[in-house]
């Protein structure tokens, strides 16, 4: 696959050490032609935003497995204001938060802390890439 | 006749001369003096030399080849600009150390003019440009380069950033009519550093341009070249001794700790990798041949500073004196004080010791414990020292010390603080004859005979 110029900052994000998954995704769509910049697992929001910044990245995919996203994630959107990546796109997926919770309402938490995109549990990462290129304009 | 090497350091204040015969592998003779970078470099380098012929016989010895080093006149100065603090800054801090260079002062993101101002007013040699990896930011890298060819003209730079900018660069410099060269990115992908291009710009410009600004001409017409910042050459002499040649095997890895007046440098050569299972290494990555620098710790310029930055306290578990502020205020008026009275020498020892200690803890890498559900989670930032096989001292206090092992013992990893990676339990070692910068001079042209030397020379306690 032939690169798409787009780049696309991933990793676990918080104490999660679940890996599997995020290989997974950085084998997916660095197969679908995106240049990959994986900041691995038990990532911090300065190590999303740290590569970003240098990478100039057009989207941050965040994983988290262990429940704990909502805490992990406050204040994410601001502080990729307050770094200047205003316009990046941020999508969150894994299984990111505790127990059997209503999505619609998680979803519109999500949402409401600048997430553009937020996935349920089990939502293959295909899914976020067909609209990763929708939001990025590839076609 | 014996053939001879005669290496030469331009330290800030001594001139070190070192004599080598390179058949028979040893060192013939070492001499020093005052370094006289204020009149003529030449005036120290001829006083040290009559102490030399004094002590061999000049119709027995030939000297095929002067080389040298230097960190007279200040020493090489830089200042390094990137983007992100923790990223492309660090980066390019880290590969200005590597290459024996005093960093004043780092910058990131997009230059303010109150920084331009002062980087005017800072007197520095080279600047380092970087920022972005390649194909990523290029907006703060053109930005902070108009910046640049605007204000600043006389300051030879090396770029060492997104490479996409190259071309956008040029034009911006060329325009100008600046002094610039490029190299490889220190950053090409994320956490991923690359030093060495960056190391060899930096020794390049420091031969071609510095020496001349640094009125050591006449030096360099009368030796074959003055090769790097004396830095430079310690850690070239570490690396060769650690990894070997392409003959034989080095000794593997070492620490190297050179205490001086105005600061304490530390050299590690190892790659630093966790040394126990399930720890995750984080951050930038760092380079096999690190080098660090601590300005506030020194034994005569500094001991003031080292006073501030270690506190009282902490002295005082080494030497209980009474004035101890005071020892440290004289020896800062005083920089070529030799100390004579036992107190005195005790009072010298327990700074060496509060350097060695802070220097390591700076340079080793550490854990961050993290508390998780299925218990504590390490990260390692830095590099893990712990099973580091040697460490080396060097630099006047601990050459001249009747027991240099417990000065560098306090550089050990301690239960006290865990998590500090220091090293356990490696081999000590001393550079007696203070050879380790000319080992690494003459390890450019005959990296053999400079092993061989250094693993006669450099011997445990
Ligand atoms: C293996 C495993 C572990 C291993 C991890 C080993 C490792 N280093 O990777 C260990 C034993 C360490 C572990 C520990 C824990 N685990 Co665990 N673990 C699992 C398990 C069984 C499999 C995870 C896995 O690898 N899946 C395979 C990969 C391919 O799938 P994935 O990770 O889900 O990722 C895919 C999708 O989620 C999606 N995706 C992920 N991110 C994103 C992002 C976007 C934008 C999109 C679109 C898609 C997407 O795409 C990925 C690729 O296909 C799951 C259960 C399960 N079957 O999922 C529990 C599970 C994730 N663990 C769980 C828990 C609770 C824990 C612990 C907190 C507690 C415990 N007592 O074990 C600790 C937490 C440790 C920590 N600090 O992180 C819970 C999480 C519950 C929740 N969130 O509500 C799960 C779901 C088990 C359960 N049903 O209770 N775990």
């Amino acid at each position: 696959m032939n690169s798409n110029g787009k780049t696309v900052v991933i990793g676990v994000i918080g104490a999660d050490v679940h890996a599997v998954g995020n290989k997974i995704i950085e084998h997916v769509l660095t197969s679908e032609g995106f240049n990959v910049v994986n900041v691995g697992v038990m990532s911090s929001q300065e190590d999303f935003i740290n590569a970003a910044i240098e990478t100039n990245a057009d989207a941050i995919l965040v994983s988290s497995l262990y429940g704990h996203a909502e805490l992990d994630c406050q204040g994410f959107r601001e502080k990729c204001n307050e770094a200047g990546l205003t316009n990046i796109l941020l999508y969150i997926g894994g299984n990111i938060v505790v127990g059997k919770q209503d999505f619609a309402d998680v979803e519109e938490r999500f949402k409401k802390m600048g997430f553009n995109r937020v996935y349920a549990p089990g939502v293959r990462i295909e899914e976020g890439i067909k609209d990763l290129k929708k939001d990025l304009g590839i076609v | 006749m014996i053939e001879a090497y005669l290496l030469i350091d331009f330290g800030s204040t001594y001139t070190k001369l070192t004599l080598v015969d390179v058949g028979n592998e040893r060192i013939i003779a070492t001499a020093k003096a005052i370094t006289t970078v204020e009149t003529n470099i030449m005036e120290g380098f001829n006083q040290a030399y009559q102490l030399l012929c004094e002590k061999f016989d000049r119709n027995e010895v030939k000297i095929v080849k002067k080389l040298a080093c230097s960190s007279a006149a200040g020493g090489l100065k830089m200042i390094t600009i990137g983007l992100v603090p923790e990223l492309t800054v660090e980066a390019s801090k880290r590969a200005a150390l590597g290459a024996g260079a005093r960093v004043l002062k780092t910058y990131s993101f997009e230059l303010t003019n109150a920084e331009i101002q002062e980087i005017l007013s800072s007197k520095v040699d080279i600047i380092l440009l970087s920022g972005g990896t390649d194909g990523g930011n290029t907006k703060t890298i053109l930005h902070n380069a108009h910046k640049i060819a605007e204000n600043i003209k006389h300051i030879p730079i090396i770029v060492a950033g997104n490479k996409c900018c190259y071309d956008d660069i040029k034009t911006i410099f060329d325009d100008a009519g600046f002094n610039y060269v490029f190299t490889e990115n220190v950053m090409p992908r994320l956490n991923v550093l690359n030093v060495v291009p960056v190391r060899e710009k930096i020794r390049e410009i420091f031969m071609k341009n510095i020496i001349k600004s640094k009125g050591m001409d006449e030096a360099n017409n009368y030796i074959d070249g003055i090769l790097m910042p004396t830095p430079a050459a310690v850690l070239k002499a570490g690396e060769i001794l650690s990894l070997g040649t392409s003959k034989q095997d080095g000794i593997g890895d070492l620490i190297i700790v050179d205490i001086g007046g105005a600061t304490t440098d530390v050299h590690s050569l190892a790659d630093g990798y966790p040394t126990k299972a399930g720890i995750n290494l984080k951050g930038l990555q760092e380079p096999f041949a690190k080098r660090t620098v601590e300005g506030d710790l020194g034994m005569r310029y500094s001991a003031l500073a080292l006073y501030e930055a270690s506190g009282e306290k902490l002295i005082r578990e080494y030497v209980d004196v009474p004035d101890i502020k005071e020892k440290c205020a004289y020896r800062h008026d005083h920089i070529n004080f030799v100390p004579k009275d036992e107190l005195d020498i005790a009072f010298d020892e327990a700074l060496a010791k509060v350097a060695t200690r802070l220097a390591l803890n700076r340079h080793a890498g550490y854990l961050e414990v993290v508390y998780t559900p299925i218990g504590d989670i390490f990260n390692q930032y830095g590099k893990d020292l712990m099973e580091a096989k040697y460490l080396i001292g060097t630099g006047g206090v601990i050459v001249h010390s009747n027991n240099p092992e417990n000065i560098l013992k306090e550089g050990l990893y301690s239960s006290s603080e865990p998590t500090i990676l220091k090293p356990k339990h490696p081999i000590i070692k001393i550079d007696y004859e203070y050879i380790l910068s000319a080992m690494g001079l003459l390890a450019f042209d005959l990296p053999d005979t400079a092993l061989n030397i250094m693993k006669k020379y450099i011997v445990e306690i």
